[in-house]
């Protein structure tokens, strides 16, 4: 296990490919035998500061630090904390890191966890911020793939939906561009195109093929992965762009018949109705598996980060 | 034309484009210095036609980042004993803390009283600047 003892994660881009590679060897390993972890965090306390919802996210990471017989404290309702009475982020995370061994922080406001890091003395994970990144995602889906593809390297995905204020698609697109060979097919209304700078990124630091398409059919029979995302409500400013551009994209069987055999169908969850619920049996539908993972992915990135490993 | 004296000693920030003057006369607080201040507006000039003149009496610790942002013309010297004794170069900041504010409204740092926005060089032909903290670019437009 590569030491990473004391780290922050904000961005993915704060891994290098080989530090990604222990958390994913360590994430299998626990995949494939949980209770040889079951203490692996006895002692340790991880804190949950979730100034916006969060179902799977919040969960996963509980889940994660029991399975590795942690505890855990936190708040999911900013309203009910001292933020609410216009607390700065500095203050609270100078008062709370004493009171844990790592924390995981999702914020509505993009660049929060940063922030956060620059005063905590504890490690602090993203937990999603904005619109901007969710690097923790971005290990599931690194997980999820290396398990059903066994690869990373030279692979093609489409990336549908909101690509603008996705933050599980910046982290993910800018990850992948780091292996060699990718191609991404680049699927959405012309109002949540990727942001101008990602891709500006993306073709001056990696070798990655970008293609633009407006419609999900031009991309699906070249594709190894398929990759949803749902259209924001919380990310617009305007509800009429919102109402707009909600079912810009629906992934039903009559289209999924145009893909190859052993594509996989991700998403980061939740999905509203971007994917049809005849699609769920599908075999290469891999969402809910994938939501199981990011458990593991998320044990493994804790253990690496408090530096425990106890085997 | 109206005659201003010479400082003995502080700095003269000199080609101003016309009209600026007062701008960076806010934005640096001159008037908070409690120095002797000049401001002249609308001096002829051979290079820009017109410009603005701020000459600030013992006083030498001008805020140059800001002045890089504002224009190429701009020179800053400093005075001793009436002489010029060094000109402080004015350049684009590759950095810049605190001087404006992200484009973007869901930045942290538009609603966070205790961070200082900052901001590295994306590109200085446009004046563009990334956010440290949400990575989204901001153009500089003054006025």
């Amino acid at each position: 296990m590569i030491d990473l003892r004391g780290r922050h994660l904000i961005s993915p881009n704060d891994l290098d490919l080989r530090e990604i590679s222990s958390i994913m060897s360590l994430a299998q390993s626990m995949q494939q035998n949980l209770s040889s972890y079951a203490s692996l965090c006895r002692g340790k306390i991880l804190a949950t500061l979730f100034y916006e919802p969060s179902t799977r996210t919040k969960l996963s990471f509980e889940s994660a630090m029991l399975r590795m017989g942690g505890n855990i404290l936190g708040f999911s309702d900013a309203s009910t904390t001292a933020v609410s009475k216009g607390e700065s982020i500095a203050d609270t995370i100078r008062v709370l890191d004493s009171y844990a061994d790592i924390v995981v922080m999702r914020h509505p406001k993009e660049g929060a966890p940063k922030l956060a890091a620059q005063y905590s003395r504890v490690p602090l994970i993203n937990g999603g911020d904005g619109g901007h990144q969710h690097p923790t995602q971005t290990l599931t889906d690194l997980l999820t793939i290396h398990m059903y593809l066994g690869r990373t390297t030279h692979l093609k995905v489409a990336f549908c939906g909101d690509l603008k204020y996705g933050r599980t698609v910046h982290s993910l697109i800018e990850t992948l561009a780091r292996y060699p060979g990718a191609t991404f097919y680049l699927i959405s209304p012309e109002e949540l195109r990727l942001p101008p700078r990602l891709k500006e990124h993306l073709e001056q630091h990696s070798d990655c093929a970008l293609i633009e398409c407006r419609r999900m059919e031009e991309a699906l029979p070249a594709v190894d992965i398929l990759y949803m995302t749902r259209i924001q409500k919380e990310r617009f400013f305007n509800e009429a762009d919102y109402l707009r551009l909600k079912n810009s994209y629906v992934l039903d069987s009559e289209k999924l018949a145009q893909a190859k055999a052993g594509m996989l169908v991700m998403h980061p969850l939740p999905r509203v109705n971007e994917i049809a619920y005849e699609i769920d049996a599908d075999p290469r539908a891999v969402y809910f598996r994938q939501a199981e993972l990011g458990v593991y992915a998320r044990m493994s990135l804790m253990a690496h980060l408090l530096g425990v490993d106890g085997l | 034309m109206i005659e201003v004296a010479a400082i003995k000693k502080g700095t003269v920030i000199d080609h101003i484009a016309a009209g600026q003057g007062l701008w960076i006369f806010n934005k640096l607080n001159l008037g908070q210095l409690g120095h002797p201040v000049v401001l002249l507006m609308n001096v002829p000039s051979k290079r820009l036609g017109k410009k603005d003149i701020i000459k600030i009496e013992n006083y030498t610790d001008v805020d140059t980042a800001m002045l890089g942002l504002i224009g190429s013309s701009i020179t800053v010297n400093i005075i001793e004993n009436e002489h010029v004794v060094d000109k402080v170069p004015v350049f684009i900041p590759d950095e810049v803390r605190g001087l404006f504010s992200c484009g973007n409204p869901r930045c942290v740092t538009n609603s966070d009283a205790y961070v200082i926005p900052l901001f590295h060089l994306h590109d200085a032909r446009s004046l563009a600047y990334v956010c440290e903290y949400c990575e989204e670019i901001t153009k500089v437009a003054w006025k």
